[in-house]
C-alpha cells in the first residue's frame, strides 16, 4: 500500500483538478480537511468500496457538506468509482453535485449540505449503529463557522446523554469562515472547553494537517469507546493547504476560481512537497 | 376516545410488531399521549428534549439506518420552526421519517397565537415528496396509520388530539391517495379537511332541506391531492368550496384551485384569511374565523351563485 503521504498528494492532485475542470469551487476548506480523509478512508474506517452498503460498516457523515468534492477525490482513489468521474464534478447531471448526496454518489453515507444538520443526522446514525449491536463507529466532519449553529449544540448534548460512544467528531478548525477570520465573525474562544463541558472527550491535534497525528487521534477515539462519551476531535487546520496562493487568500479561499495554470502551478507544489 | 390516545394505540402495534418503528419526542410526549409507552418501549422511543431540529436530523439519521422514526411535536414547531430540517435531512435526502403535528390550527385554542399553526400545511406542501394527511376521526385513523407506515417517505400527520365525532363507521375502506366521498350531490362540491368535516356534514343537510344537493368529499390526503375526485365532482356540480382550518394561502383552497386552474368553475374558499390566530376556545374561534355550519351554507351558495 502507498504511504499515507502519497495519498494525500494524489487526493490533493484530483481534488485540483476537478475544481479547476469546473473553474471554481469550495477548494479551501477541501483542501484543509483532505488529510484527514485519507487517515479515515485509508487506514482507520471498516469499509469495502467493492461493497458500499455493507453492513456494519463505519459512516462518514460529512457536515460540512461544501467539502463534497474533498470527500468524492478520497473515494475515487480509495475505488469506489473512477477517478475520470471526478472531473464531472457540478457538471450538469453529475452524480457528483457540490454538497454530498446520498442517493446520488456511491459511497456518501448522509446528505448534507444545510449546515448543522449532518451532525445531527451523525447523532442519529450513531444511535441507529448502537440499536443494532453492530460495532460500527460513525464519524462526523463539523466546519468551525458551522459550530456557530445552535443545532450542533443541541446535537452534543443529544449524543452524551445517549452515551454514543460510538460517535466520532472531527472538528475542521481551520479559524476561517466566509466573511472572515472565524474570531472575527463570531469567536467561538475555548473550542475544547465547550466539548468537554457538554460531556464529551475531546482531543486536541496540533496540526490537523499531519497524517500521524490526526491518525493518533482517531485511535485514541476508538479506545474511548466503553467510556459512555463521544468524541471530538479537534484537527488544527490550514485553509487551503498544500497549495500556497490558495492558503494565501485567507478567508476568501472559501470558494474561489481556479483556472489551467493555476491547476498546473498547485499540482507542482503539491508534488513537490 | 381521543385522537391521540388512537394514534399511541396503533403507534403501540406498529413498534410491537417491527422493531424498527420508533418515536422520537422533543418534551411533549406527555401532550401528545405517548409518555406512558416510554418504558413499554425503551429501545424504540426517544425524547431528545425540547430541540425539534435535532429532533428531525435524528430521525433522517436513523431512517438511514433502516429505522422507520416518528418525529412528533405540535403542528407549528413540526413544521414552521423545522422546516429546513424536514426539507432538507428528511425530504431532500430522501429518509423515511414521519412527522406528525399535533393541534392543528385553531385546535391550539389557549396556547394561541404562537401555537396556532394556520401555516404548516403551506409550508411543506411546496416541499417536494412530502404526503400531507390530515385524519377525520377515530376510525380513519386507525385505518390510515398502518398503511402509512407501510410508506416508504415523508408522511407529515396533522393530528387533533383530543376526541372527535365519528364520521366513519364499520366497513370504511382507506385508500391514502383517494379523497372519501360523504354525499352526493349535482349543486355544488364542498372539499374539506379535518374536523371542519363534522361542520360541513351539518350545513350539507341544511341544504338539502332547502333543496341545494351537496357533493361532499373529505380529502384526508392533501398532498398528493385525489386530482380525479376533485376534477370529477367540480365538472358534475360547476361549482366549487373547499373548507379548512388553515391559512386559504397554501393550504386546501390552494391545492384544490391548482387543480381547477383551467377550468371556468368558480371555486370559494373558506378558511383562515391570511391572518394570526389568537387565545380561545373553540366555539369563539369557530365565529373568528368563520367555521360555522351558518356560514358553509352562505359560502356555498356564493359558490353556486358564481356559476
Amino acid at each position: 500500500m502507498k504511504d499515507i503521504k502519497t495519498i494525500c498528494k494524489e487526493i490533493r492532485c484530483d481534488l485540483v483538478k476537478c475544481i479547476a475542470h469546473l473553474g471554481v469551487g469550495h477548494i479551501g476548506g477541501c483542501l484543509s480537511l483532505v488529510d484527514a480523509l485519507a487517515v479515515l478512508y485509508f487506514e482507520e474506517m471498516n469499509v469495502d468500496p467493492a461493497n458500499p452498503k455493507m453492513e456494519g460498516r463505519d459512516r462518514l457523515v460529512c457536515s460540512k457538506g461544501h467539502a463534497g468534492p474533498a470527500v468524492y477525490a478520497t473515494l475515487a482513489n480509495k475505488g469506489y468509482f473512477p477517478k475520470e468521474e471526478l472531473l464531472t464534478l457540478n457538471q450538469s447531471g453529475t452524480n457528483l453535485p457540490s454538497h454530498c448526496d446520498m442517493n446520488r454518489t456511491v459511497g456518501i453515507d448522509m446528505t448534507t449540505g444545510s449546515l448543522g444538520q449532518g451532525f445531527s443526522c451523525a447523532a442519529g446514525v450513531a444511535l441507529g449503529s448502537k440499536l443494532r449491536e453492530d460495532g460500527a463507529t460513525i464519524y462526523t466532519i463539523i466546519g468551525d463557522g458551522e459550530s456557530q449553529e445552535g443545532q450542533i449544540w443541541e446535537a452534543a448534548m443529544f449524543a452524551a446523554h445517549q452515551k454514543l460512544d460510538n460517535l466520532v467528531g472531527l472538528t475542521d478548525y481551520n479559524k476561517l469562515q466566509i466573511d472572515g477570520t472565524v474570531s472575527q465573525v463570531n469567536e467561538l474562544a475555548d473550542l475544547g472547553a465547550k466539548w468537554a463541558a457538554f460531556g464529551w472527550n475531546v482531543i486536541d491535534v496540533k496540526d490537523g494537517n499531519d497524517p500521524a497525528e490526526i491518525k493518533a487521534a482517531v485511535q485514541a477515539a476508538k479506545a474511548n469507546r466503553g467510556s459512555g462519551k463521544p468524541t471530538m476531535i479537534i484537527l488544527n487546520t490550514v485553509k487551503g493547504k498544500g497549495v500556497s496562493f490558495i492558503e494565501a487568500l485567507g478567508a476568501a479561499n472559501h470558494n474561489t476560481t481556479m483556472n489551467a495554470e493555476e491547476c498546473a502551478r498547485a499540482i507542482a507544489e503539491i508534488m513537490g512537497e | 376516545m381521543e385522537m391521540r390516545a388512537v394514534y399511541a394505540e396503533c403507534m403501540a402495534e406498529l413498534m410491537k410488531a417491527d422493531p424498527n418503528v420508533c418515536i422520537l419526542d422533543a418534551d411533549l410526549a406527555r401532550a401528545n399521549g405517548t409518555l406512558g409507552m416510554y418504558p413499554k418501549f425503551p429501545k424504540q422511543m426517544f425524547d431528545v428534549g425540547i430541540a425539534e431540529q435535532n429532533m428531525a436530523s435524528i430521525g433522517a439519521g436513523l431512517a438511514s439506518y433502516g429505522f422507520k422514526p416518528y418525529v412528533q411535536s405540535f403542528t407549528a414547531f413540526a413544521t414552521r420552526r423545522i422546516c429546513d430540517q424536514v426539507a432538507i435531512s428528511i425530504a431532500y435526502a430522501k429518509q423515511n421519517v414521519k412527522v406528525v403535528g399535533t393541534d392543528p390550527g385553531m385546535y391550539a385554542e389557549l396556547n394561541g397565537g404562537t401555537h396556532m399553526s394556520f401555516e404548516d400545511i403551506a409550508v411543506l406542501r411546496s416541499i417536494p415528496g412530502i404526503v400531507i394527511f390530515e385524519p377525520v376521526d377515530a376510525t380513519q385513523l386507525r385505518a390510515a396509520m398502518p398503511i402509512i407506515n407501510d410508506y416508504d417517505g415523508c408522511v407529515y400527520i396533522r393530528l387533533f388530539r383530543k376526541e372527535a365525532p365519528d364520521v366513519f363507521g364499520e366497513g370504511y375502506k382507506f385508500d391514502l391517495f383517494k379523497a372519501d366521498q360523504l354525499r352526493e350531490g349535482a349543486d355544488v362540491s364542498i372539499f374539506v379537511s379535518g374536523q371542519l368535516t363534522t361542520e360541513v356534514l351539518t350545513a350539507a343537510d341544511k341544504l338539502k332541506e332547502e333543496g341545494i344537493n351537496c357533493d361532499v368529499y373529505n380529502i384526508h390526503t392533501i398532498k398528493p391531492i385525489d386530482r380525479e375526485a376533485v376534477l370529477a365532482s367540480a365538472a358534475k356540480t360547476g361549482a366549487v368550496l373547499t373548507v379548512e382550518n388553515h391559512n386559504v394561502i397554501g393550504g386546501l383552497y390552494s391545492a384544490v384551485a391548482e387543480v381547477l386552474g383551467t377550468s371556468k368553475i368558480p371555486v370559494v374558499g373558506l378558511g383562515v384569511n391570511d391572518r394570526w390566530g389568537e387565545v380561545g376556545k373553540v366555539p369563539y374561534l369557530r365565529e373568528v374565523f368563520g367555521f360555522t355550519a351558518e356560514n358553509i351554507m352562505a359560502k356555498a351558495k356564493e359558490a353556486i351563485a358564481a356559476k
